[in-house]
């Protein structure tokens, strides 16, 4: 309705301005008949409001204006000559127009005249120069909106009363006009200006003992208050505008994602600066996108859990201490913190020690960090490689800071909080070094100030960090001349009797610090300028400001400086996580993996993937039977076959050993155990393959902890001891087998691979490039296509082009193995539906049993586009 | 005839119009400098420098210009030169740039004067690099050599941090 309003209001605002031009362009057109380009402005005038009536569904007006529209037509393509009658109805024409837009803009309604009689008119001029085509066109449209001429005549009276009712009040047109943004912010500045020269004044005032001058920079200092306010007001508009275009941001996404959410707003009408409107804008959308897409579920599992089926999304805006906060909220699946942690240890961003000493609300905060991404995928939609760091860093740009909390189940609230204006802040002055620094009052905590014997009983240090303790928690001190290097460090703060120390607390990214100063001065309204381009590369200053006597002080960055002192860690996180990336690029094909390093026979180094190992057990030979000319072991419940694996390697027997060791293997339900002779070790390496030349039971060489060691191929060796064993596996449940391709021409990578499958009871078939993978389709049905992108002869780009060329296979959903965020970009694009690492054995088996299962359930993928993180 | 300035100084600025014939002239250490008049925006003397920590030690602090803030070069710093002794106080010569102004301090400004497109020549090759790549090019005066600063390189200082 809102967003109906507000094409209404332009839509009016438009038309006034174009009809007002119209009349002038009349009167000019009948001095100068044949002005071509005059006549196509007018043409123009009515095209458009024809076009946005048709759009509007304002019948009548779009009929009345079609007709005048073909009337300049013909006298635009010089059919025929301009009297005084066209412009006469012409001009009748426009006065309509103007009254029945007086009416829309009253009652949001067309008026009821009716223009039969003018539309007459109308037709009778075209007719009268034989411009048929164009009159026959026209004939059928206003039949039905007409009605009868003497109700018409009715209606019209009652439609003027209304206009003269309406009279007293003044039109949208005449109560607005249309300012260019650069002159408003030219105003802005010059406010700016004048507060600064007001601050200079009132100094003066304190200096003089002049009541006449007292009382003038009173006033003036009243004036530039109430200026700065109307000026600010000018550059001020509602976050509704922003907001409007997300109940269908809403609608479209949650159709796409089989979704149903619903979408509320509180606040509409908060108003905000311009310029902070727009920076917002697309975190906003984001933030919303995200909610929608991985917040609510689907309306079978929000069923599941008890909730209506619909999500709630509510949006909500409100000023509060000069700052305008908004809050987003879902009743969606919510974030388990657990899991925030697992996924940032995971992706290097803390240390298991660090993520058990953090808050909920700290690990939250780890949501903000680059390459970090909580959803187990990353849609088409909310995805794109932009994460909620960007959300964050665009919001801090504008000096806001954005939280989140969430529950598991019950949903998550965004919360943002930014500043009204950017132009003018509040902002405490403090003084270092001799010179004033202004620190944003955003960041601002609280004040302490610490006396002589307080001084050296309340600072202690922790291994030469000073440290306060404030109420009971540590409070890291960053002196700001040492952080600015404006002294050295360490020199002139030993702890004297008489000295004072003035510690500011600021909240910089959730961490607070304490920052010691010389000296605080006193709160002040700032305007903020930029700084010049050869000093914007220091993170520690926001900008700079001019103070009540005219000189230039520095505006801290307290977010820049904190990182400088290191008081938070961001920078340091952004490196490791920079260093990882630039590891992956440069391992490409290799990854760290963790595996289980042991001895068979006279091979003293293979190793398999620990991820794939059940159980690792000690049995006494005595427990070992014979059943089905196989060895087997008794083991809960169920029997375990064995399988001696230096037989199926063809390594020499090794000397008995009691107990026996064996690793065990399971798909879920059954069992198979593997007796090797001594586990050595388990390494988190990565896999460097050296040799890929194959020997029975073996995939091939790599490099585990600086020395070669074998993979075993558990395939071959499990199909060695049973070789019905993959074959069976459909095992107990009705399900049928999923069946994946997988194209890959490493045989090592592909040996690994299938293995997890099958392990995972896929049905695996092989094909070492696109070529061949593109037979094997015309062979098979499968359910998923599972492709690395580096390949022969058909790479996995032009794997993928060719089947989502080809009609038939188009369905088959594609999930490409690359953990390079390029060439996940190109892949989407090129249409894969997924994306996973080669390494991330879980989660791509998760993508994988999704994707075949979604093909199964209701052969309807493509277009929602998931893709793993 | 402009043109025939620009053609007889390869590497001299293209903004070479009728009116740059004009150059404020100023000091720094023993050297003379010109700027053409249209990018000079004013000449001011001493003002008020407020210090900006951690930045590159070329930039002498920051100026309020009627509100509007000024970033100060030393040029003498910036041209590889002797610090100025103690007690002279350096003037500004602020010059327009497309990020808004920025001052050059120098030591004492000199007059506006009219320069003859015919001494013109480029600077010798074989002078310190840090100086040589802002000058364009000199002006053989009958007593002195005025050097025409290349105002744009003289304000690029190396980013902080």
């Amino acid at each position: 309705m809102d967003e109906n309003k507000e094409i209404l209001h332009e839509f009016l605002i438009e038309s006034y301005e174009n009809l007002g031009r119209l009349d002038q362009e009349f009167v000019a057109l009948e001095r100068t008949p044949n002005d071509h380009g005059l006549l196509s402005s007018i043409f123009r005038t009515f095209h458009t409001i024809k076009g946005t009536c048709g759009f509007l569904n304002f019948g009548k007006l779009e009929s009345l204006s079609h007709l005048a529209e073909n009337l300049l037509s013909q006298l635009r393509e010089g059919e025929r000559e301009l009297t005084s009658e066209i412009v006469t109805v012409l001009l009748e024409s426009v006065d309509a127009i103007k009254r029945s837009l007086a009416s829309i803009e009253a009652t949001s309604q067309e008026g009821e005249e009716s223009f039969g009689e003018l539309e007459g008119k109308l037709r009778r001029v075209i007719d009268q120069k034989g411009a048929k085509p164009v009159a026959k066109e026209i004939v059928e449209k206003p039949q039905a909106a007409e009605p009868v001429p003497l109700q018409a005549a009715e209606a019209r009276e009652a439609g003027r009363e209304e206009a003269v009712v309406e009279a007293g009040r003044p039109a949208v047109a005449d109560s607005n006009i249309r300012v260019d943004v650069a002159l408003l912010d030219k105003l802005m500045n010059l406010v700016g200006e004048l507060v600064l020269a007001r601050n200079q004044i009132l100094q003066f005032t304190t200096l003089r003992e002049d009541a006449g001058f007292a009382a003038t920079s009173q006033r003036l200092n009243l004036i530039t208050t109430e200026l700065q306010a109307g000026v600010m007001k000018t550059r001020m508009q509602p976050i509704g505008n922003v907001w409007n275009k997300l109940p269908r941001v809403v609608r479209d996404l949650s159709a796409n994602c089989g979704k149903q959410v619903a979408i509320e707003m509180e606040g509409a009408d908060t108003e905000l600066d311009k310029t902070i409107i727009e920076a917002i804008r697309d975190p906003l959308t984001h933030i919303v996108r995200n909610a929608v897409d991985h917040g609510v579920e689907m309306p079978n599992v929000r069923t599941s859990k008890g909730k209506p089926p619909s999500g709630r999304l509510y949006l909500r805006a409100f000023h509060e201490g000069g700052q305008v906060n908004i809050e987003i909220s879902d009743d969606g699946a919510g974030i388990a913190v657990d899991k925030v942690k697992r996924k940032a240890i995971q992706n290097g961003l803390i240390t298991t020690e660090q993520a058990e000493r953090m808050s909920e609300r700290e690990a939250f905060r780890l949501i903000f960090l680059p390459g970090f991404s909580t959803a187990e995928k990353v849609t088409s939609v909310s995805g794109r490689g932009v994460g909620m760091d960007v959300v964050r860093t665009n919001i801090e740009k504008i000096g806001g800071v954005v939280d989140l909390q969430s529950r598991v189940d019950r949903g998550t609230t965004i919360k943002i909080k930014i500043p009204l204006t950017l132009a003018i802040i509040p902002a405490l002055v403090v003084t270092s070094g001799g010179e004033r620094f202004a620190i944003p009052q955003v960041s601002l905590l609280e004040l302490v100030r610490l006396e002589g014997e307080a001084v050296a009983r309340s600072i202690e240090r922790i291994h030469g960090t000073p440290v306060y303790r404030l109420r009971g928690n540590l409070l890291p001190l960053v002196h700001l001349n040492e952080v600015l290097e404006t002294r050295r460090p360490g020199a002139g703060h030993g702890s004297t009797a008489d000295e004072v120390v003035n510690i500011v607390v600021l909240q910089a990214d959730e961490r607070q610090f304490g920052l010691v100063v010389d000296r605080v001065n006193d709160t002040e309204e700032i305007v903020v300028k930029p700084l010049g381009k050869q000093l914007k590369g220091i993170s520690a200053f926001a900008g700079a400001t001019i103070m009540g006597d005219g000189r230039v002080a520095l505006i801290l960055d307290v977010l820049g400086l904190a990182q400088r002192a290191r008081v938070v860690s961001e920078r340091r996180d952004q490196n490791v996580i920079e260093e990882r990336d630039q590891d992956r690029l440069e391992q490409a094909g290799e990854d760290r993996q963790t595996l289980l390093l042991f001895r068979a026979g006279v091979d003293d180094r293979l190793c398999v993937p620990l991820a794939l190992v059940a159980r690792l057990e000690e049995f006494r030979r005595s427990q070992v039977e014979w059943a089905g000319g196989q060895e087997v072991i008794q083991y809960r419940d169920q029997i375990l076959p064995l399988v001696r694996l230096h037989e199926v390697l063809g390594l020499g027997a090794p000397p008995e050993r009691d107990p026996i060791q064996v690793v065990v293997f399971s798909d879920g339900e059954r069992r198979i155990g593997v007796v090797v002779d001594a586990i050595i070790d388990i390494v988190d390496d990565t896999v460097k393959i050296t040799n890929e030349a194959r020997r029975r039971g073996v995939l091939g060489s790599a490099v585990v902890g600086g020395k070669v060691t074998d993979m075993i191929d558990l395939h071959e060796v499990i199909t060695a001891a049973d070789p019905q064993w993959f074959e069976r596996a459909s095992g107990g449940k009705a399900q049928r087998r999923r069946r994946v391709l997988l194209v890959e021409d490493s045989s090592f990578f592909r040996g690994m691979l299938k293995t997890q499958l099958e392990m995972a009871r896929f049905r695996v078939f092989e094909a070492t490039d696109g070529q061949e993978a593109l037979e094997k389709l015309a062979e098979h049905s499968v359910d998923v296509v599972l492709t690395d992108l580096e390949m022969p002869r058909l790479d996995g780009f032009q794997l993928v082009e060719r089947l989502r060329q080809d009609g038939r296979l188009g369905q088959v959903p594609l999930v490409a193995m690359t953990c390079r965020p390029e060439e996940r970009e190109r892949g989407l694009s090129a249409g894969f539906t997924e994306f996973s690492s080669k390494f991330d054995r879980q989660g791509m088996l998760e993508t994988l049993e999704r994707l075949a299962g979604a093909v199964n359930a209701s052969a309807k993928v493509g277009n929602e586009v998931h893709v793993p993180v | 005839m402009s043109s025939t300035t620009i053609a007889a100084a390869p590497g001299s600025s293209a903004s070479g119009g009728e009116q740059s014939q004009q150059y404020t002239t100023f000091y720094v250490a023993e050297m003379f400098f010109g700027v053409e008049v249209l990018k000079v925006q004013e000449v001011l003397r001493y003002q008020q420098m407020t210090p900006v920590p951690l930045a590159p030690p070329v930039i002498s602090g920051l100026i309020n210009l009627r509100g509007q803030i000024v970033t100060a070069i030393d040029l003498r710093r910036r041209l590889g030169l002797e610090p100025r002794e103690g007690g002279l106080m350096p003037l500004n010569v602020v010059v327009r740039s497309d990020d808004g102004a920025v001052s050059l301090l120098v030591d004492e400004i000199g007059d506006v004067v009219e320069v003859n497109p015919d001494l013109y020549e480029p600077p010798p090759e074989n002078m310190l690099e840090q100086a040589r790549e802002m000058i364009r090019g000199v002006y053989k005066f009958p007593d002195r050599l005025l050097l025409v600063l290349a105002t744009d390189l003289a304000q690029q200082v190396e980013s902080a941090n």
